[in-house]
């Protein structure tokens, strides 16, 4: 079964990477027309929304920010529909949350993108600048870090954190954003794929309380047990592991600096350690249904004692692989003698915080589709992983960037929300960038996950060598560490002006380098995915923010007239935390 | 396979054109006797230029905003509301086409006005969809704030795009479609003194999407685009060039090699160059802005700028604000063409 499911993920996966979606998108719109077809009989004189979020979880919430602040749909009306009760945080509590999210650069600048990165940091979060895996097998080791300290790796923050965060600034959207609290959606009816009388045309939402909304486009947020998702009959690939997750808020024997993730890899299923303050850290032990369940029955000294042997027992370790491991490794270290990162110990638990043991189940899940006519799904609706990366989240920020910028691409065109156009787009640009990423998580969980001494032989030499070579650590820290470009322009408002103003620019100084163009600017920010040609090296790193380390950059000859505003200026960089992508965009001056 | 997909560039391109002989048909003459009126007509004016010449007109001059839509109608108009807009069906060029026209439209009157309404960009500016068809390029451009008058002779084509834009209430009040030509909606004006809302001088842009090739007299169609246009108005053309290229393609392959599209549908003759269609509007008062070549890709069913305007192209031209006063006076022959889309 299980393999069966597998296969289907990475044929649709090879699927992804290689066919271009272009080719198969008749095929694929018919076949959904199909499925999704329902009359609508309410000739209802409803109000039309434009985007309608379903869930206002983290993604849905931040997808609705993000949406209200676009510049390209100012005036549109969006609704995020929430199940729950609002939740504001007046004041940050005092003892640490249990569920927490690692946060990565990249979704920190789109949180940063919508303001509420700024809220976040003002409440509660940790950063941290170094990851040690290692195996509980062998003493192979593998170090993710930033070249230079200063920045950091990721974020641990709590995810009643984020919410409270997104939930202030969709306050401040009221004019752009509405909310509905406690509402339930107990009914979604479906458009026909094309235009047919006396059918209307747009995704129609009954809630319990009777009232029947309509929307050009619903974006479906509601989480792993998606109703949008099943309403739909979205196949979905799905496996659990057998294994729960136990977490915990630990207290640490004693202060540190505490900016190291710690992660183990134990036949019985990683455990992780991972920053919360000073003092305390967040655990995130996945095990067994069983062994979760008697961690959880144990009282409190035997518990902090089984985290403690999980961090330093050696007793999984045989000599045979301890001795080629290290054979290996002093192979190694006489090839490259600086190469390779010292190993660092994690620091011990003294106890844990009060009633905060908690398990859940673990499992596997990947939508085939993330899109339908008029229906997008974002975050764990879609795609649902292992947290051994601490990537959950990531993905859902990545998904709602991206979303973001494709509709509002769109509606610059004067698209309709909810043509099958985009949405194809942003289907094939999330499932090549998320199957690759759930299939080495998945992968690496499996290889962990035993003692055979071969498996356990291969992955320690693949850690050590990793360790060792800088240049594959550095592409297997991408994978690591979520990689999407932040496409969202950091200030809103200045749109317009901007693309005016560089058709001017074009229009009147064909050839004129870059750094001129722009030395009345004093910053840059950017906007829309553009296709750039020809290339000249300026350099303007200095003018972008320090988030952002520009390699190399591309100076593209604009074009007067027809699509001016459509070439560009561009520029082509990496960023300190995407090591082998370089994103291309374009740039628009700021007065 | 390759040349299906071909064939479907090909079809997409024309199947406009189709739709519109269809409508002609039905509204009691044929496209053939079109073209034969017009090259009788061509070979009088040569020597005798006062002829008047009106082809029979059945199409009736009426305003049909949506509210008066009967509902047998809107029954009888579902089959061609489909295959409008059907994404990926027949009019699957002409979708993928907004790629281009929709930003060429959108950025060249930005350029010109300097309107400053994020989430509206085109707010405040009145345009002319001439030739709308199903209104596939009139609603984008009503998204993006415009208010936009769509007309094409073909009444069926009318009433699609009616019920099309009647589901969106961003729509409703900035989109509306009149089933009538583009000399009929000058002329009324005309009788009217000019007071009402499609008025002379009243429209910021004239936009002329992949029509002018089923034109009988671009020269009126010059003069009129002139007439409803503000002075400094804009007028946007796609069009395709009269090369062999266009004519192997457009012709050849897809009318006699693949038969996507009837025997003797297109006219290679009405097909116009770049160089005389802004020959012809620079002596209809325009200043011609830019030309810029377009090129579809059948394997990726996308469209893409380029350098060459051997086959498809795009025009922006200005109406020339000083030579308006003496222009207003002077009217060419009678109009004899009806704008097809």
């Amino acid at each position: 079964m299980h393999k069966l499911t597998r296969a289907t993920l990475a044929l649709n996966g090879l699927g992804r990477c290689f066919i271009a979606e272009k080719h198969l998108s008749g095929i694929k719109i018919i076949s959904r027309g199909l499925v999704c077809a329902e009359h609508g009989n309410d000739p209802g004189k409803n109000e039309v929304y434009d985007v309608i979020i379903s869930g206002g979880g983290m993604v849905g919430s931040a997808m609705a920010c993000s949406l209200g602040m676009d510049p390209n749909l100012e005036g549109k009306k969006i609704l995020l529909l929430e199940a729950g009760n609002k939740k504001v945080m007046d004041k940050v509590p005092d003892t640490y949350s249990t569920r927490v999210s690692s946060i990565s650069p990249g979704s920190a600048t789109l949180l940063s993108s919508i303001g509420a990165w700024e809220q976040i940091t003002k409440m509660r979060c940790k950063p941290y600048q170094k990851m040690q895996v290692w195996d509980a097998c062998s003493d192979a080791l593998i170090t993710f870090d930033k070249e230079n300290l200063q920045d950091e790796m990721a974020y641990i923050v709590e995810n009643d954190i984020v919410v409270a965060a997104l939930t202030q600034q969709l306050d401040g959207l009221s004019d752009n954003v509405q909310v509905k609290y406690r509402s339930k959606v107990v009914k979604y009816a479906w458009p026909m794929p094309h235009q047919a009388a006396e059918s209307i045309p747009w995704v129609q939402i009954t809630l319990a309380s009777g009232e029947t909304l309509q929307t050009k486009l619903l974006i479906g947020a509601d989480g792993p047990n998606s109703m949008v998702r099943r309403e739909l009959g979205i196949p979905t690939v799905k496996w659990g592991y057998d294994q729960s997750a136990v977490v915990a808020v630990l207290h640490l024997s004693e202060p540190t600096e505490n900016n190291v993730a710690w992660q183990r890899f134990l036949p019985t299923g990683p455990i992780a350690m991972l920053p919360l303050s000073d003092t305390e850290s967040s655990l995130v032990w996945s095990a067994s249904h069983r062994f979760a369940e008697e961690l959880l029955e144990m009282d409190e000294e035997s518990f902090v004692d089984a985290i403690n042997s999980a961090f330093w027992s050696n007793e999984n370790q045989s000599e045979l692989i301890e001795t080629a491991g290290s054979l290996f490794r002093s192979a190694l270290s006489a090839i490259m003698p600086s190469a390779g990162s010292p190993r660092q110990l994690p620091p011990s638990v003294a106890g844990i915080g009060p009633k905060s043991r908690v398990m859940f189940p673990l499992g596997m899940g990947h939508a085939s589709e993330y899109i339908r006519h008029r229906v997008a799904l974002i975050g764990d609706a879609a795609h649902r992983v292992h947290p051994l990366a601490g990537q959950g989240a990531n993905l859902g920020f990545g998904d709602v960037a991206c979303l973001t910028q494709l509709l509002s691409q769109a509606a610059f065109n004067g698209k309709d929300l909810g043509a099958i156009q985009h949405l194809l787009e942003y289907e094939t640009e999330r499932q090549r960038h998320n199957l690759p990423m759930m299939a080495a998580i998945d992968l690496m969980k499996r290889l962990y996950s035993t003692n055979v001494a071969p498996v356990v032989l291969l992955r320690t030499f693949g850690l050590q060598a990793t360790n060792m070579l800088p240049s594959l650590k550095v592409s297997s820290s991408s994978l690591y560490v979520q990689t999407y470009a932040p496409l969202h322009p950091f200030e809103t408002g200045h749109h317009y002006d901007n693309i005016n103003h560089l058709s001017n620019l074009c229009s009147t100084s064909t050839a004129t380098p870059p750094s001129t163009l722009f030395s009345d600017y004093t910053e840059l920010y950017f906007s829309g995915v553009y296709n750039f040609q020809g290339s000249e090296p300026t350099t303007m790193a200095s003018k972008f923010s320090p988030k952002f380390s520009v390699t190399k950059s591309v100076w593209v000859g604009c074009r007067a007239g027809p699509g001016a505003a459509d070439s560009g200026v561009g520029l082509c960089f990496h960023t300190p935390f995407i090591t082998d992508h370089s994103c291309e965009m374009a740039l628009f001056p700021t007065k | 396979m390759l040349s299906n997909k071909f064939g479907r560039l090909m079809f997409g391109l024309y199947s406009r054109k189709r739709g519109a002989v269809c409508g002609v048909t039905r509204s009691g003459f044929s496209w053939t006797a079109v073209c034969k009126q017009r090259t009788l007509w061509l070979q009088r004016s040569a020597c005798l230029k006062t002829q008047q010449h009106a082809l029979p007109c059945p199409v009736s001059l009426r305003s049909v905003s949506q509210t008066t839509v009967d509902p047998d109608e809107v029954r009888r108009f579902q089959s061609l509301a489909g295959k409008w807009w059907d994404e990926q069906g027949e009019f699957a060029a002409l979708h993928a086409m907004n790629d281009l026209r929709v930003p060429f439209i959108r950025d060249n009157l930005l350029n010109v006005h300097n309107t400053r309404h994020p989430g509206k960009p085109l707010a405040g500016l009145r345009i002319l969809d001439v030739g709308c068809g199903g209104g596939l390029l009139t609603e984008p451009l009503g998204r993006l704030g415009a208010s936009v008058l769509g007309i094409d002779p073909v009444e069926d084509s009318i009433g699609t795009a009616q019920l099309h834009s009647s589901y969106d209430p961003d729509l409703r009040d900035r989109v509306c479609y009149q089933a009538c030509t583009l000399e009929e909606l000058s002329a009324e004006d005309e009788e009217e003194g000019g007071e009402e809302e499609q008025g002379a001088g009243q429209f910021d842009a004239v936009v002329a999407s992949e029509v002018v090739e089923h034109l009988a007299d671009l020269e009126t169609f010059a003069f009129c685009c002139s007439h409803v246009l503000k002075p400094g108005g804009s007028l946007f053309i796609t069009t395709i060039n009269k090369t062999n290229l266009s004519y192997a393609l457009g012709i050849v392959v897809a009318e006699q090699l693949l038969r996507i599209v009837p025997s003797g549908t297109h006219d290679w003759e009405k097909f116009i160059s770049p160089v005389e269609l802004e020959r012809l509007l620079e002596s209809n008062g325009f200043s011609v802005q830019s030309v810029q070549g377009m090129l579809y890709n059948p394997v990726s069913g996308a469209w893409s700028w380029t350098n060459s305007t051997a086959i498809n192209y795009a025009l922006h031209a200005v109406k020339v604000r000083d030579e308006q006063a003496g222009e207003s006076g002077s009217r060419p022959e009678e109009d004899t063409a009806a704008t097809h889309s």
